[in-house]
């Protein structure tokens, strides 16, 4: 029986859905002219679903007798999700008008992919979890093939199928297994089963369920697709892949670790303690020989990923919160640093990618350079950039639930992290010029990079409204 | 001064220095520098003015409270260490511009910005009452630095910059972990509270060594002081200057701040510790500074001997052994800044750092050999200078806690007389050797002005160091209060000698003694 709060509860999905079919009708009949108003349109269909996002809390969490949780958490999370995604549909213009037409399927595709991680990060079920990650991912596949004659694009959507398709066949599996033993698919169905003691079988479960989302948010052991794909698909694609995604495959990860799983809590959080330092020590280490910056950058997002799984391991609210809030500082930083890769175009506006090339740029693009250095020391850790403050969170968590010993290991291995990301700043400040950009950036990039930047510095200020924030995201999954 | 934010405001005004420099052409930038650190030096006489020395004056004063950041405050406010450290920080602030003004000709906005953002972050650290403001303040100390001796640094700049951050920030994040379980257990974040607060002893140590880890790079002390002397030879000169002036001094004043207050027990246990790597570097760095051929790096691994004598004293638990300490930082901070402005200026006309090409400069440059000469001997601790006060009370210090660590420490001084009086012969007396070096012109006005103002604060610390101890006292008191009660017993064996009767008699004997002597 479908009754109205239920449909109010997934207004911004069904605003985003209808506003994606509508543009797809347009796209297809307007042709390729309508590219850039499909662009700023499905914009706009992002902004109104965001603003849905308030009426979809008033009427109580549960909709669709419990499939989908329209809380506060979800809420968070989907916040920074449309943001990431107009965000990546505002940076593609300008990379596709050099040598490819735009299309217009790219917005619409991303507003699909935004609908699936809505509903990602809101299930309550097993099954409308799988739902939504299918299509989110089934949309990414494509966008990572987004540049059909480029052969390293095809590659990555290639690769990224084959692998993401494996991902969910175990994710299905464990799915199956859990419940086999609990006899539901339902999130509290499961916590129920799982609070009377975990049996061999449903730990089976857990583990497999664990290493398919590890898979989506690229946690070491399951990150081997991600630098290919990053590398090869289309920049702006890249910057939605490192973003919107990895925000919604946490906050489930999240979401599934804690109202699923959260009586098997000592079960997974060795689980979520390895696989979080593997990913942070991984990430450094392989990040440092890297020359090609989108590679570099997939390296820099395995290790992020690890900092803020720190904050899950806690599992606590203020490790939630904590992770949480993590993610939310990570998509600044990450927009703003793909924002600044974007403008690394020769004199015709080729993109580059090589890290060498970014020689001396402090010479020739003095605000450009501050930006990317402001970017690099954040994603370091280094105060008094906001990035600090996301490590800080989730170390404190991480301390406060008695876990200072992996909090010590894990600051300790942020060094060498610090390591590759002065390696971008060396290059850009203390190197001879290379051959120069092109001189100027375009007008959104630049406002995009600005605004990330300027949150950036002066983050500490917003505070009080993340800490609120994070804390009554984080209470509505206890 | 009820009320007023002088101390944010001292923040504010290098702040909006750095944006406009950004922004400025070269000349511009130069003149806005000046101006914005001369400004900060008046607001800090102004500061010093109005600080209460009575014995009832709070021991926190210009406090300023704003909870704007959520989990911690913009807490702010300082008792006598920080007024000196903080007078010290803006009385080099302007020398270090003005000894830029010609050396630096590439991207001068950007230099001039990074050096006001570092004066910004220098007073924060020492104004800090908030443990969490207080960390970021001293951790972002690093990028500014980073980038100047990155960008404006001599041939192997690149390779001292990454050794800088990366051993800085490795060792300053284990000291933010020991933060946060401070802060789960005391409750709070204010400094103040927690400097009173009584951990558990067992814990202390774990707390104790994870401080240890950062200071101890700060400071530096051997063994991980191999950072310094790259980074002090790859820096500019005013880079050199600030970096031994004021940084080093973060370490010590994070002793004195966190490590000796907050956890008493753990610092009288590790004591033993501290001495000893204290020990080795006195020895061990003065030797190396002896075979130096570069002066930069000379100077640099003295700066690494007399940081010694500060940790001795600091961990001497009594009054001498603070006192001194502080007088120590504060003498080092200015001649050794001194030095690299006196290195800076034969570098500047010949554009080398090695020893061997200068030679009998008291001959064609002699106000420099006249300047160079007094802050040799201040270096050397000759009495009259600042350094002397506080090499004497830090040692005395120590005597009473440990007589080995005295006698090895005061070896330091003989040691440091050599290795200064040496690079002195080799520079300015002998034969001219080479005709460049004899060719050099004197001082200029510029120069002289640089010079001029720390070699009068030199003398005066050394002549009348009351000024500077008295705004101290109260702290260092309240600081020995509150180790007194795990304050290791000394091997020193110090008796009080019984009091000379004073009477009749005793005034005749003196009397007859005199008679017999005239």
């Amino acid at each position: 029986m479908i009754d109205t709060a239920s449909l109010l509860a997934v207004l911004p999905e069904l605003i985003l859905t209808a506003g994606g079919l509508a543009l797809l009708l347009t796209a297809a009949f307007g042709g390729e002219g309508m590219a850039r108003f499909v662009n700023w349109l499905s914009v706009i269909i992002l902004a109104v679903a965001g603003v849905a996002l308030c009426c979809s809390l008033e009427h109580g969490p549960d909709a669709f007798d419990g499939l989908v949780r329209a809380d506060a958490f979800s809420v968070f999370a989907k916040a920074l999700i449309y943001g990431a995604a107009a965000a990546a549909i505002l940076l593609a213009p300008r990379f596709f008008a050099v040598g490819h037409t735009i299309r217009a399927e790219y917005p619409v595709l991303i507003l699909f992919a935004a609908v699936g991680m809505g509903m990602m990060v809101s299930a309550g079920d097993m099954l409308t979890l799988y739902v939504g990650l299918e299509m989110n991912s089934l949309a990414s596949y494509v966008l990572a093939s987004f540049m059909r004659q480029d052969e390293r694009s095809s590659e990555a959507g290639l690769k990224y199928f084959v692998l993401g398709s494996l991902a969910s066949g175990i994710l299905l599996y464990g799915t199956a297994l859990l419940y086999g033993f609990t006899g539901s698919t339902a999130f509290d169905g499961i916590s129920l089963a799982l609070s009377d003691g975990v049996s061999k079988g449903e730990l089976f479960g857990l583990v497999f369920v664990l290493a398919g989302l590890a898979f989506k948010i690229s946690a070491v052991p399951f990150h081997m697709w991600t630098p290919d794909v990053y590398e090869g698909a289309p920049t702006p694609v890249t910057t939605f892949f490192a973003s919107a995604p990895k925000v919604a495959a946490v906050a489930l990860t999240v979401r599934v670790a804690i109202e699923a799983l959260g009586p098997a809590g000592l079960d997974w959080q060795q689980i979520v303690i390895f696989v979080a330092l593997a990913s942070i020590i991984f990430g450094a280490v392989a990040a440092i020989g890297q020359t090609n910056i989108k590679r570099l950058m997939a390296y820099s997002s395995i290790n992020n990923v690890g900092f803020a799984l720190i904050g899950l391991a806690a599992g606590t609210p203020a490790g939630v919160a904590a992770t949480m809030s993590y993610m939310a500082i990570y998509v600044l930083m990450t927009i703003g640093s793909f924002a600044c890769i974007l403008q690394m175009r020769d004199a015709e506006g080729n993109p580059v990618e090589t890290i060498a090339s970014l020689a001396g740029l402090s010479q020739s693009r003095k605000g450009l350079s501050a930006a990317f250095a402001i970017f690099m020391f954040s994603m370091a850790g280094i105060p008094p950039l906001f990035g600090f403050w996301a490590k800080f969170l989730v170390f404190d968590a991480a301390v406060a639930a008695n876990l200072a010993a992996l909090a010590a290991i894990g600051i300790a291995a942020s060094v060498i992290g610090a390591y590759y990301y002065l390696k971008i700043i060396k290059t850009i400040y203390f190197d001879e010029p290379a051959a120069a950009y092109e001189a100027r950036g375009g007008a959104v990039e630049n406002v995009i990079l600005t605004a990330c930047a300027v949150v950036i510095v002066l983050g500490y200020l917003l505070n009080p409204a993340l800490d609120k924030a994070s804390a009554a995201a984080a209470a509505s999954l206890f | 001064m009820d009320g007023f934010p002088i101390l944010s405001l001292m923040m504010a005004v290098p702040m909006a220095g750095a944006i406009a420099c950004l922004f400025a052409g070269a000349q511009q930038a130069r003149w806005i520098a000046l101006l914005a650190t001369l400004a900060d030096l008046v607001l800090g006489i102004v500061l010093w003015i109005n600080f209460d020395q009575s014995a009832s004056a709070p021991q926190w004063q210009f406090q300023e409270y704003a909870p704007i950041f959520g989990r911690f405050a913009w807490a702010l406010g300082i008792d006598g260490i920080a007024l000196m450290l903080i007078a010290l920080t803006v009385f080099l602030m302007p020398i270090c511009i003005g000894a830029s003004w010609q050396a630096i000709e590439k991207r001068v906005g950007e230099y001039m910005a990074a050096f006001l953002f570092m004066e910004v972050l220098m007073i924060g650290v020492f104004t800090a009452q908030d443990l969490y403001l207080f960390y970021i303040m001293f951790e972002a100390g690093l990028i500014p630095m980073y980038l100047i001796i990155g960008i404006w640094g001599g041939a192997d700049r690149i390779y001292a910059s990454y050794k800088f951050f990366l051993y800085t920030l490795l060792g300053s994040v284990l000291m933010l972990i020991a933060m946060m379980w401070m802060v789960h257990e005391a409750g709070t974040t204010e400094i103040p509270a927690l400097m009173a607060y009584n951990f558990d002893p067992h814990v202390q140590i774990w707390l104790w060594l994870a401080f240890f880890a950062s200071f101890a790079v700060k400071m530096p002390m051997w063994p991980v002081h191999t950072w310094l002397p790259d980074a002090h030879v790859q820096a500019p000169t005013a880079g050199s200057v600030i970096l031994a002036g004021v940084l080093l001094k973060m370490g010590g004043y994070g002793f004195i701040r966190f490590s000796l207050p907050m956890f008493p027990e753990a610092s009288a246990q590790l004591a033993p510790l501290v001495w000893g790597l204290s020990m080795v570097a006195v020895v061990y760095t003065s030797l190396v500074a002896l075979v130096q051929s570069d002066m930069k790096k000379l100077i640099a691994y003295s700066s690494v001997a007399h940081m010694a004598i500060v940790t001795l004293g600091l961990f001497a638990f009594n009054q001498a052994g603070l006192e001194g300490s502080m007088m120590v930082m504060l003498g080092h901070g200015l001649v050794s800044g001194a030095l690299f402005l006196c290195v800076g200026v034969i570098y500047d006309r010949l554009h080398t750092r090695e020893i061997a090409r200068y030679g009998g400069l008291a001959i064609n440059m002699p106000k420099y050999a006249v300047l160079f000469l007094l802050f040799t001997m201040a270096a050397v601790g000759l009495p009259g200078t600042s350094n002397f006060v506080g090499e004497f009370l830090s040692l005395m210090g120590v005597y009473q806690v440990s007589t080995w660590a005295a006698l090895v420490g005061t070896s330091g001084i003989i040691l440091g007389a050599a290795y200064m009086l040496y690079l002195y012969r080799r520079i300015c007396y002998g034969e001219q050797k080479n005709a460049d070096a004899a060719a050099m012109p004197d001082l200029s006005v510029r120069e002289v002005a640089l010079l001029a103002p720390i070699a009068a604060v030199v003398l005066w610390m050394g002549i009348y160091p009351e000024s500077f101890l008295a705004p101290m006292r109260p702290a260092i008191h309240a600081l020995e209060a509150r180790l007194a009660s795990a304050a290791p017993a000394g091997d020193s064996k110090i008796e009080m000698g019984a009091p000379k009767p004073v009477g009749e008699g005793a005034v005749h004997e003196e009397v007859a003694a005199h008679g017999e002597a005239h």
